[in-house]
């Protein structure tokens, strides 16, 4: 596997509308020409330009941007919670009568007043599942997050990677046809976030669901991703895509001590840098001008 | 999401090692909290039997309990309670109930808050012993005059209470519900209601300590019964020892009443115990 690199065609996103995919399956999730802008002041901020990408069935999706570029905005657009101003997109719908879409939010989104096996059959008992079915699903990803121990506890009385977990086990349980996950792990320390991503990657290898997942964090986006879209930042457009060569099913600690692993992250980093000081100068000519006008 | 990484095992088996309820002099809290008043009584007591303070006015608490003791014999002292019991159980729930639909529909509907807001912060600066008057006139001089009363002063706080406990749950929340197919009702159930449930409650006890103000004051305007009449009714007849008994018997039903909105907000909120 030492030969394969990361695919680094730069695609233009107003240009050609499709990757090369080297695997021949299904897509799942197609964005055509899709934009968001947003109106504060009278004035009109473009947060996604023209975002065109395609999501095979199955396939572990990351997005990394620097912050502010808009990912999370993809996100909650891709979840039905906010709408496109142009441009559209379509998920293939599933044969069962599963959910199209559950989303593992940033920062704190169980909620405080259940405990955690409540939480966690929360999509199951809005789609009015027959109890003895909640209660084998739930119990089943309780204990694959390691949380069957705290099953009436409420998350007051839980470490933020507990709840983390607690919000991981509820996604999973709703049995989604995908997943969206929105910086999971962004508010962890070091320790727990890697002892997440074995897990998630575990859970997600029993079912292989398709999931988008969002991050800043370009080595989180290599352990977990098979292929990663690099995005810019204001407006957010599509950079760049690489694909992630690692075998499955991946040991996350094995994984992070050979040399590609490296390769990959500074491909992407090396990218994104550019990116990343481009936001930075803007951010800095903003001030300057802002200045200059006050005087 | 930053806090809480204190073992995680230790918190829940062993939840919050408690210091002793001792304090520096060796005495319980509990002892303290019984003694003050009881020291105080006997005090009171003394100063009566020495002549300090006027009898007229401070009666000794022996003679108080004496004619609490003949109230309670005679069956006079819980036909008042009962009226007044009754009165505040009718009046708590007609203020409640419209007071939470209402409270939790401008929480989440922003027309309706917008459209209702000003009308319920514009009346609320009443004082609502002001309208006494004009809800005898309105009601009568029967029952129904005095539980609307109740149900006017339960109403006010709880209903800007749940509307600001609605508002203020976190909007993740309802991404939450909404990413996970919950229909209106059950967004209702599942998040609106519990989410504003602290402020609820603290709205329903600041309504039921207002509709005890009130029972008072209406039970000595309009009424034959009642622990506000027997008040007034004592001032009348100059019985002072009969008028301790009944601000006494006023202040154990409040106290009995926060001690039993503690314990069902305990229950309707097994989170926050």
């Amino acid at each position: 596997m030492t030969t394969v690199k990361a695919d680094r065609a730069h695609l233009n996103s107003r240009g050609a509308q499709n990757e090369s995919s080297t695997m021949t399956s299904e897509v799942k999730i197609s964005v055509d020409h899709l934009t968001k802008q947003f109106d504060s002041k009278g004035k009109t901020f473009t947060a996604l330009d023209d975002i065109n990408i395609t999501i095979d069935k199955g396939q572990f999706f990351v997005i990394v941007g620097p912050s502010g570029c808009g990912k999370t905005t993809l996100l909650r657009i891709l979840a039905g919670l906010e709408k496109p101003t142009s441009g559209s997109f379509s998920i293939k719908e599933a044969a069962s009568n599963r959910p199209e879409n559950s989303m593992v939010f940033q920062g704190d989104s169980i909620f405080p007043w259940m405990t955690v096996w409540e939480n966690a059959a929360y999509g199951l008992n809005m789609r009015n599942v027959p109890k003895s079915e909640i209660k084998d699903t739930v119990g089943h990803y309780l204990s694959k997050t390691g949380l069957t121990a705290f099953a009436d506890a409420y998350p007051h009385q839980l470490s933020g990677g507990m709840r983390q977990r607690v919000s991981i086990a509820r996604a999973f349980s709703n049995d989604p046809d995908i997943l969206l996950m929105d910086e999971p792990f962004s508010a962890l320390d070091e320790q727990n976030k890697t002892l997440l991503h074995e897990e998630l990657l575990r859970i997600w290898d029993e079912t292989r669901k398709t999931v988008l997942f969002i991050t800043h964090s370009v080595d989180e986006a290599v352990t977990l991703g098979d292929r990663i879209m690099i995005m810019t930042s204001q407006p957010g457009r599509v950079k760049a895509f690489v694909d992630v060569p690692f075998e499955r099913p991946r040991d996350v600690l094995e994984l992070r001590h050979r040399p590609e692993y490296g390769e990959v992250v500074y491909d992407i980093w090396q990218q994104l840098k550019q990116e990343v000081n481009d936001s930075a100068e803007k951010a800095k000519e903003r001030a300057v001008s802002k200045a200059a006008r006050s005087h | 999401m930053t806090q809480t990484s204190a073992p995680l095992a230790a918190q829940v088996v062993n939840p919050a090692r408690r210091s002793p309820k001792k304090n520096k002099f060796g005495v319980s809290d509990r002892v303290l909290a019984i003694g003050t008043p009881v020291v105080l009584l006997l005090i009171w007591e003394a100063f009566v039997h020495l002549g300090a303070i006027d009898a007229r006015f401070f009666p000794a608490p022996s003679s108080i309990f004496m004619r609490m003791g003949e109230l309670i014999a005679s069956g006079e002292l819980w036909m008042h309670m009962w009226a007044s019991i009754q009165r505040l159980f009718y009046g708590f729930w007609l203020g409640l109930v419209p007071a939470i639909v209402l409270g939790v529909l401008m929480g989440l509907s922003r027309p309706i808050r917008s459209a209702l807001s000003p009308l319920v912060s514009g009346t609320y600066p009443i004082p609502k012993s002001a309208l006494l008057p004009l809800i005898l006139l309105i009601f009568g001089l029967g029952e129904m005059s005095k539980v609307v009363m109740v149900a006017i002063g339960v109403f006010y706080p709880v209903v800007m209470n749940t509307m600001s406990g609605v508002v203020q749950v976190a909007p993740i929340y309802y991404d939450v519900s909404k990413n996970y197919g919950a229909s209106k009702w059950k967004v209702f159930k599942t998040v609106a209601i519990p989410g504003a449930m602290p402020s609820i409650m603290t709205g329903i006890e600041l309504g039921a300590g207002l509709g005890l103000i009130l029972i008072a004051i209406a039970e000595m305007m309009g009424a034959q019964e009642g622990l506000g009449f027997m008040i007034w009714n004592a001032w009348q007849l100059f019985s002072v020892e009969t008028m301790y008994v009944g601000i006494f018997v006023i202040a154990v039903m409040g106290y009995i009443i926060a001690l039993f909105l503690a314990e069902v907000a305990k229950w309707v909120m097994p989170w926050k115990r």
